[in-house]
């Protein structure tokens, strides 16, 4: 790989190293991270709500400041580099937003406009496309202010499409939107990602990018804490072994000996990381022990159960 | 959604990129931003509230006239309308109508012309904030620096517009209402209808070149909010603020310091020989503004995290 001066590789689309922001108020929204995503993935940013996604995708888009730590996007320094390489990077950041007395076709014109790179020439033919690959060619004449919240939201994406792309960023596309929508936009990044395009795709929910990620990128409270490909993910998923028995105390001293890691008691049940062991083996050693086994299960957590326990459960988490 | 499926063109950018284009790579910039600028100003003046803005604008010189002349059918030369003001012009309406756009200048500069300038360049940042659409515009990238350039390049295109308005349909009612023909100047000076009107010119481009700076002034304070009507509000107290401190003889010494003090000094360019010291005094103050206040503007708007 090769490696630029300040240590981040190449072959990444977008790279961090220690990027934090801390907030008038001296809250830490964004805390060290360390982005690496590769060229050609679709990286899925997971998160549950106010844990630093956003505040992190304005950073990478020159938008804020970072108080500490680099980024590079596309290989170009953030935020020194934004008018540079943003051109290139398609975003959709915290919801569509748009003139509500404008017409659809009228706002992307506008935005085209600001354009520096991209030809005034070619502007109807290109808008045309886009609206037209996101469906909304047909609405292009109404004013935004009257658009459905799936319109609008398409209306974000043809605007990031409106010239060609090495990476575009989506921050939570599926938000507010119906089943129907979602599997729109899903169908619309799996398209963009064909085209050997990279995405970056936020959400705080893990189901939504979880089909058509292969990198994912997990975040709590303003850290990264997890970072890798989405099989390795799912490989941290270590299947549990779960002992239902009125002697909790003689089955975890059983289930210690055959040295079963992460082990923990509840009132009538012991459960413990299954590791290589054959789970008849287990059986064989409760009842040699004298343990009343009722039931004795092997679960695998879901891609779910891993996600929730990398960020906690819900809103009082985040508030500590 | 339909044509998802057959997607199959190839979206990427160029393997070159977009950033070398070696041959008249200034050229080109400078038409994009003319494209830019031609599409600020077209969402400026196609807005129908703007719109509505310059109409009521065009409006008072009308209502004025009118008011006027029913006021005073004769028009005695003694000093009708407000003589608070103490404007000399007044006087001089009932020989002719050209003096109308002086009356409706000086009146509307009080409080409407700001208010026509201050909304669009109040609104200019903050209200691209409380869209959201700012962040959209720097993630384009329309860049900082360009889209300040092109935000005041507008509101000195608005400001222009808005006086000329208030001038050029002023001279209608004046001239239908009071007649023209020779203008006799304030120093007692008679000049032809041709050489009225470019003094009316004159004038006319020294109360845009305060309003420009105004503008300004409005411009600096829309970088530090996402609230346009803050933003509006704020730049009209200022407005309002300066008018008061004006009429206290207690802050003579701050006077010249005063944003407000010398929009209303286009007298001497009623008279013969002009008087250029004042013009000049004027034109300086409004300049000084205009660059403290883009300057303000410039290093706020292009340090500042865009959160909204
Ligand atoms: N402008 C701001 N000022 C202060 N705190 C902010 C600001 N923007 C976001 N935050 C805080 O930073 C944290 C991260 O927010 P955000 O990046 O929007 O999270 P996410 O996108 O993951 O929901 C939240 O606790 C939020 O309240
Ligand atoms: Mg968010």
């Amino acid at each position: 790989m090769t490696m630029t001066p300040d240590g981040h590789s190449a072959e990444l689309a977008i790279a961090s190293s220690a990027l934090t922001k801390r907030f008038r108020g001296g809250q830490v929204a964004v805390d060290h991270v360390d982005l690496a995503v590769p060229r050609g993935s679709v990286y899925g940013f997971l998160g549950p709500n106010g844990s630093g996604k956003t505040t992190t995708i304005r950073m990478l888009l020159g938008l804020a400041y970072p108080t500490s730590g680099t980024a590079r996007v596309l290989g170009v320094p953030m935020p020194e580099g934004t008018t540079r390489v943003l051109s290139r990077v398609g975003s959709l950041v915290e919801g569509p937003a748009f003139y509500p007395y404008l017409s659809g076709w009228d706002n992307l014109v506008r935005y085209d406009a600001a354009d520096a790179s991209a030809p005034g020439k070619t502007a109807k033919a290109r808008i045309s496309e886009a609206m037209e690959r996101v469906g909304l060619l047909a609405a292009a004449g109404k004013k935004f202010r009257n658009y459905s919240l799936g319109m609008k939201q398409r209306l974000a994406i043809a605007s990031a499409l409106l010239v060609p792309r090495d990476l575009i960023v989506l921050d939570e596309p599926t938000n507010g939107l119906d089943p129907q929508g979602t599997r729109e936009v899903r169908t619309l990044v799996r398209q963009i990602a064909a085209d050997g395009i990279t995405v970056f795709v936020s959400s705080h929910l893990l189901a939504e990018v979880e089909q058509v990620s292969t990198h994912v990128g997990v975040m709590r409270l303003g850290r990264l804490v997890f970072q890798g490909e989405l099989t390795a993910l799912r490989r941290t998923a270590a299947p549990r072994v779960a002992v239902r028995t009125a002697d909790t105390a003689t089955a975890a001293e059983v289930l210690a000996k055959l040295g079963l890691a992460g082990p923990q008691a509840g009132a009538d049940l012991v459960t413990a990381e299954l590791g290589d062991i054959a789970p008849e083996k287990i059986t064989a050693e409760l009842v040699h022990a004298g343990v009343g086994v009722r039931a004795l299960t092997v679960e695998a957590p879901s891609l779910e159960d891993l996600f929730v326990g990398l960020t906690g459960e819900g809103f009082d988490v985040e508030a500590g | 959604m339909s044509r998802l499926a057959e997607g199959a063109t190839d979206l990427r950018a160029p393997a070159t990129g977009t950033a070398a284009m070696p041959e008249a790579t200034a050229a080109v910039a400078v038409r994009a931003t003319l494209r830019f600028f031609a599409s600020e100003l077209r969402v400026t003046f196609f807005r129908r509230r703007n719109q509505l803005l310059l109409l009521v604008a065009a409006l008072f010189p009308l209502v004025i006239g009118i008011g006027l002349k029913a006021a005073d059918p004769h028009g005695g030369g003694g000093g009708r309308g407000p003589g608070a003001s103490g404007a000399a012009y007044f006087s001089q309406l009932a020989g002719n109508g050209v003096f109308l756009t002086f009356v409706a200048l000086s009146l509307l500069l009080i409080l409407v012309l700001p208010v026509v300038v201050g909304v669009v360049a109040g609104d200019s940042i903050a209200g691209e904030a409380g869209y959201g659409t700012l962040r959209y515009l720097l993630a384009v990238p329309a860049g900082r620096t360009r889209l300040l350039a092109v935000k005041y390049a507008t509101i000195v295109v608005w400001s222009v517009t808005a006086t000329f308005v208030v001038s050029v349909i002023a001279l209608l009612p004046g001239v239908v209402l009071f007649g023209a023909g020779p203008v006799t100047l304030l120093s007692g000076t008679t000049v032809s209808l041709a050489d009225g009107l470019l003094h009316v010119l004159w004038v006319t481009l020294y109360v845009c070149a305060a309003m420009a700076a105004f503008g300004a002034i409005a411009l600096a304070i829309s970088t530090f909010t996402e609230h346009a009507i803050g933003a509006i509000a704020a730049s009209l107290i200022i407005v309002v603020a300066s008018e008061v401190i004006e009429n206290v003889p207690q802050f003579a010494p701050v006077n010249p310091y005063l944003p407000t003090n010398w929009w209303l000094d286009f007298d001497s360019l009623l008279r013969t020989p002009v008087d250029t010291t004042t013009l000049w005094h004027g034109l300086l103050s409004f300049a000084v503004y205009a660059v403290l206040f883009v300057s303000i503007a410039w290093a706020r708007f292009t340090s500042a995290d865009v959160t909204s």
